[in-house]
């Protein structure tokens, strides 16, 4: 249970900047998922807060205590890594009590957190085994179960799922968000895949270049994003952003791009003509891609099976527009 | 993909294989002929195993005409001074590695590129300063004097430099966050994790203490301290007959402690030279 608080927190390397000015607070036991397209900063962030990197300017404060220049030992905050990072040398359970026989706990104390922790997380079967004889999603579960055996003050998640088959990390992504809102651990989550940051997340912060694009919960992100960089970021198939003087959209702003959600395109009897040139059946609904008579590409997403058109007579409804600058990129 | 042999290839193997064992033949051949066989031209390929008992009375009886210890003591000699550079050479590069991979300190990289730079200066290119020193600091005819200038190794500290910086950044990082100190990390993760190179290096760096000779010779003058291979040399006095069947038979005796090492840690010796994943 503790805040987390970053005040204009700065990471150079070199002339490069990586990081700009980071403001954030985490409430105690909200799990904030940071993501990014890979080199937007959001590691780094991490990195910092763990104490693997020093920032260059800016504060970093665990329960209102400035740690920024604090030995991540010290931190009393724990890391699970995207490559698990486990003692290779070490069995299950060594894996697992390290931290704390560092700390000078007594063996029996080791013994009593280390099954505790094991039980939570299926593992107690596995304890005496070596890392090298476990499959990839039990090795994931070492690493979670690594970082919780010591009841750390905050959780930093690097990518963990990042190198799981498609369905564990799903099951996986389930399991660490019930066990993250079980201990209410204040929780950083990095990913780049928007599923997770969509399903695990409190809040949600977008980050681009360096910069945080938005910070809000993960239904606010995904109806009111907060400029073009985001609004194309999350939702896949991605926003469908047009000219709206080139398609004929009327009563928006001069100067701005306006942008609709595959899923919000309507199917009319008499409407704009989409020409279709690829379909892509996902099963309970399927992916249209298209052209406008205007020469913009469209995609639309709908229930059902794929039509045996090749036109469609379509509405882009007005309520449902998103409108950005066409310079800034900005929500308007 | 090949359905026969290639004999070709096998007999490369052999030829080469023959190549080396002819040599160690000959000397197990000519230690078991009376003492002019050598001498006299006349040495058979077939040992006579009338004369096995040279062994024993070269290893018990001081083989030699002269006086001196028994070679069992050069052999205690040789081995002593042998694990002794070996253990010395891994814990110095260990340390040395370490320090250069794992910490950011001034000079970081000046002190690894003079480390290296001493490959460059093996024990025979530096014999007269490294003995001034020894002799200065009163160690000629012990131990200490024996080993200690042939310990530092750049070839040690290079080949753990590999080994440490190939390890994942990860577990330093997961070590660091388990409130590791550094020192702990070195026994915790470091040495268990990369054992196989440690039993490999003790292999290389022991046949290389083991065949010093160069520098007992001048370090000691003491036979006390005579390693079995400065008593090899010694039995080859100009000014008497050569009793080349004894140094034969004190040869390969001297063969046998290297031979044992490399077959015991032989596997290690193998996985840590060879293996990169970790």
């Amino acid at each position: 249970m503790s805040t987390l608080e970053l005040r204009g927190l700065r990471k150079d390397f070199g002339a490069t900047k990586v990081l700009q000015s980071i403001d954030l607070t985490l409430a105690s036991g909200e799990m904030l998922v940071i993501v990014g397209v890979s080199g937007c900063g959001k590691s780094t962030l991490l990195r910092l807060v763990a104490g693997l990197e020093t920032p260059s300017d800016g504060k970093i404060l665990l329960d209102g205590v400035d740690i920024t220049r604090q030995d991540p030992a010290k931190r009393d905050i724990a890391m699970v890594f995207q490559n698990y990072a486990l003692y290779p040398h070490m069995t299950v359970a060594q894996n697992m009590s390290y931290a704390l026989k560092l700390r000078g706990e007594t063996q029996s104390e080791i013994t009593r957190k280390v099954a505790e922790a094991a039980a939570q997380l299926g593992l107690s079967d596995l304890l005496a085994r070596h890392p090298r004889d476990l499959s990839g999603g039990q090795r994931q579960r070492v690493a979670m179960g690594r970082a919780i055996v010591r009841q750390p003050k905050m959780f930093l998640f690097d990518e963990p799922l990042s190198n799981l088959d498609a369905k564990l990390r799903v099951t996986m992504r389930a399991e660490i968000r019930r066990l993250q809102q079980r201990l209410k651990v204040t929780s950083l989550y990095v990913t780049h895949d928007q599923l997770e940051a969509m399903t695990m997340a409190d809040r949600l912060i977008v980050m681009e270049a360096g910069r945080v694009s938005q910070i809000a919960t993960p239904m606010e992100v995904f109806e009111r994003p907060a400029n073009l960089f985001v609004a194309g970021f999350i939702g896949a198939p991605a926003m469908n952003i047009l000219q709206p003087e080139r398609a004929g959209i009327s009563d928006v702003p001069v100067k701005t791009l306006v942008g609709i959600r595959p899923e919000h395109i309507k199917v009319v009897d008499h409407g704009r003509t989409l020409t279709i040139d690829l379909v892509e059946p996902l099963g309970a609904e399927t992916l249209i891609h298209g052209t406008l008579p205007c020469g913009q590409r469209l995609t639309l997403k709908r229930p059902g099976g794929p039509p045996d058109v090749s036109e469609l007579q379509i509405d882009l409804p007005n309520n449902l527009l998103h409108v950005f600058d066409a310079a800034s990129g900005a929500r308007r | 993909m090949k359905s026969k042999p290639d004999y070709l290839a096998h007999g490369i193997l052999l030829l080469g294989v023959a190549l080396f064992i002819l040599p160690m033949w000959v000397m197990l051949a000519g230690a078991t002929e009376d003492a002019g066989a050598i001498a006299r031209g006349g040495l058979s390929l077939m040992p006579d195993f009338r004369h096995i008992g040279i062994f024993w009375q070269a290893l018990f009886a001081g083989g030699t005409s002269r006086e001196g210890d028994p070679v069992w003591h050069m052999l205690l000699v040789s081995f002593v001074m042998a694990v002794a550079i070996a253990v010395g050479k891994i814990f110095i590069s260990v340390l040395s590695a370490f320090a250069v991979v794992f910490f950011r300190f001034p000079f970081r990289k000046l002190a690894f590129w003079t480390i290296f730079l001493t490959l460059m200066l093996p024990i025979e290119v530096r014999i007269i300063p490294s003995y001034a020193v020894v002799s200065t600091l009163g160690m000629v005819n012990n131990f200490s004097g024996l080993t200690l200038p042939l310990m530092a190794s750049a070839t040690a500290t290079l080949l753990f430099r590999q080994v440490f910086t190939a390890l994942p950044d990860e577990l330093v990082e997961a070590a660091r966050l388990d409130g590791a100190r550094p020192l702990q990390f070195l026994r915790d993760m470091v040495l268990p994790v990369s054992r196989a190179n440690f039993a490999a290096l003790f292999v290389i760096l022991f046949v290389y203490g083991w065949n010093q000779y160069l520098w007992p010779l001048l370090a000691t003058s003491n036979p006390a301290y005579t390693t079995v291979v400065l008593g090899i040399v010694q039995m080859m006095a100009p000014d008497q007959m050569t009793p080349w069947n004894q140094i034969m038979a004190i040869t390969t005796l001297a063969l046998l402690p290297p031979i044992a090492v490399v077959l015991l840690l032989q596997r290690a010796f193998v996985r840590g030279l060879a293996e990169v994943d970790k």
